[in-house]
């Protein structure tokens, strides 16, 4: 579970974030939504504890963020970063595991997930290249699967599928939102209304720093709404086949 | 798309055991080559003879007292010596390259080198001799870590963000000064002064005695040891700062110790032998090749690779032209200098910048 209460983050006298609460509950996926620098990746970082708020709390499971020590967070949450880079030639499957390194779980287990991992991500066929000559999509696969394997109850992810073809979005969504079917709580920054329509049990609307709406997709995803926030004229419609909201610019 | 899984995949045969045997072999080879190669030349049976002799009561022939205190007083400590500077300085380099994730850092990269050696010039330069014969390795040990610390705090990482880089422009500015200064003494040096610092800045491991060895050899264990203890965090490294963190590592907390134990070893072995250059450089970047980055197999393999090439060198240095013996420093640089264009080339080829 994560408890955000109040939070506000100042930089240099402007404010990232302003009084944001909100409450993901283990077992769903949030969709955190808003336009370029409403401060969905700073909030995302606040509760990753990469960055401290400057006013109100966060709590992971019950207790401050800030209370956890490094070694302690990687056992309960992990981060899907945006950009990530990987220096020298370490193999897919090595980046995977990397995943585990201080995961205190059974390391005989290990290897199974890892495995596991990459061939949910469709990156097992890769596993003995060199993770640097891989293209930006099969990166972010492999990122992923290295997000799996740390097996945490909380999963953080800063734009998922912002590299990925349209098969690789569905597929990541679809594995997200499994691990909140098994009992994660898992929040992902997304840009693609549509994908958080179809994945989200909540999606988190951000103005300027500030929630302009919390609630179920048909509740946030309205023309007025995203009107207003996006300052662009769209359509709202019904999905035809998973019945959520379709939103199409006008 | 397919769904291969990557237990059936077909790999490569697993040649870390080849390099291994190979790299052992070499080292015993070399170390007795070393050991038996010199001034005076031994037969392996003489070299045998004499480690054999050491631990007997008989009464020696002089020529068998001759060769016992050839083999232990010379040679053993030479070589060992040897073997110390290169696993420090190799091993270091491979961290270096994984805290700072670039192949292109140096052991010295954060001062201890350039410091150690402003240290050994102001020992020259002002005459200081507090410490009698020791006071130049003392002088350049205490610049060298000094020099560390002092960029250390001035960068003060450990906040938010580009910590590394930080260090590494304060790096700059301070050696800029630390070089400025050394420059200056330099100016005001003596032409028998000037003699003894370009003997020191090109290195040499004459100096070797079991005392040096003594010395360093505990530290270098010890170094070594916790370095191969951190292999995995160096590793998670690789995936930046931010990300080592998600996954569990203290950056900040293994940034510092990493820097102080390789300020530790470098400061070491510098100060006794002078500077050595592209040992720490070289020696990680060509294993990584061979057995790849994973710095479980990379640290050990850096530590042998280290102490041969520096037997190789050292042996280079005190042959090529006896009686009188070149500096390891030169042997090295025209060793190092083609191998770092090779290295600088072969990364451009195949698409890897360099930084």
């Amino acid at each position: 579970m994560i408890e955000v209460k109040d939070v506000t983050v100042t930089i240099e006298g402007f404010n990232l974030l302003e009084r944001v609460s909100t409450t993901c509950m283990p077992g769903t996926l949030t969709a955190l939504v808003g336009p370029n620098g409403a401060g969905k990746s700073t909030l995302l970082s606040v509760i990753a504890g990469d960055r401290a708020s400057s006013l109100g709390t966060v709590r992971l499971a019950g207790r401050e963020v800030s209370a956890y020590s490094v070694r302690e967070l990687a056992q309960i949450r992990s981060v899907f970063p945006q950009g990530s880079v990987i220096r020298f030639g370490y193999t897919v499957e090595e980046v995977v595991a990397m995943g585990r390194a201080f995961r205190d779980l059974p390391p005989a287990d290990d290897q199974r997930a890892v495995f596991d991992a990459m061939a949910a991500s469709e990156v097992g066929h890769m596993a003995i290249r060199n993770a640097q000559t891989l293209s930006g999509g099969e990166q972010a696969r492999t990122t992923f699967a290295r997000v799996v394997v740390q097996a945490t109850p909380i999963v953080l992810l800063d734009e998922p599928t912002a590299a990925l073809d349209l098969r690789h979005q569905e597929k990541v969504l679809a594995s997200a939102k499994q691990m909140a079917a098994a009992g994660a709580t898992v929040v992902a920054v997304l840009h693609d209304l549509n994908l958080a329509a179809a994945y989200a049990d909540k999606v988190v609307l951000l103005e300027a720093g500030r929630v302009a709406a919390d609630g179920s997709p048909w509740d946030v995803l309205r023309q007025d709404l995203i009107e207003t926030v996006y300052r662009q004229s769209v359509h709202v419609l019904e999905h035809p086949v998973r019945r959520c909201p379709v939103v199409l610019t006008t | 798309m397919s769904a291969v899984n990557a237990s059936a995949l077909a790999r490569p045969a697993d040649r870390v055991p080849l390099f291994a045997v190979a790299v052992g072999l070499s080292l015993v080879v070399t170390f007795f080559a070393s050991v038996s190669i010199g001034a005076v030349s031994l037969s392996l049976a003489d070299v045998l003879h004499a480690v054999v002799t050491r631990f007997s009561a008989a009464s020696l022939s002089p020529d068998e007292a001759l060769n016992e205190a050839v083999v232990w007083d010379l040679r053993f400590a030479r070589v060992l010596t040897a073997m110390i500077v290169g696993a420090s300085l190799a091993t270091c380099g491979a961290a270096m390259q994984g805290l700072f994730g670039n192949p292109l850092a140096d052991p010295g990269i954060v001062g201890v080198s350039s410091g150690a050696s402003l240290g050994a010039i102001m020992v020259v330069v002002l005459q200081i001799s507090t410490f009698g014969m020791w006071t130049l390795p003392i002088g350049a040990f205490l610049a060298g870590i000094g020099t560390t610390f002092l960029i250390y705090a001035l960068a003060r990482p450990g906040q938010d963000g580009g910590d590394n880089s930080k260090l590494l422009l304060v790096g700059i500015a301070v050696n800029a000064i630390g070089s400025a200064f050394a420059g200056y003494l330099t100016y005001l040096a003596t032409m028998e002064q000037l003699q003894s610092l370009t003997f020191w800045a090109m290195g040499s491991l004459s100096s070797a005695r079991w005392i040096t060895v003594g010395i360093s050899a505990p530290l270098a264990i010890i170094g070594i040891g916790l370095l191969y203890h951190w292999s995995r965090p160096l590793d998670l490294l690789a995936l930046g700062e931010r990300q080592a963190r998600h996954l569990g590592v203290d950056v900040k907390v293994l940034r510092r110790k990493l820097i102080f134990v390789t300020a530790l070893l470098v400061a070491a072995a510098v100060s006794f032998n002078g500077t050595i250059g592209f040992v720490g450089l070289v020696v990680p970047h060509l294993f990584r090749l061979m057995i790849g980055p994973a710095h479980r197999l990379l640290i050990p393999f850096s530590a042998a690779g280290g102490a041969l090439l520096v037997m190789l060198a050292d042996l280079a240095a005190r042959t090529l032209d006896p009686p009188s013996e070149i500096p390891i420093g030169i042997i090295m640089g025209s060793l190092g200098g083609p191998f770092f264009l090779w290295m600088i080339y072969r990364s451009r080829k195949f698409g890897i910048a360099p930084a």
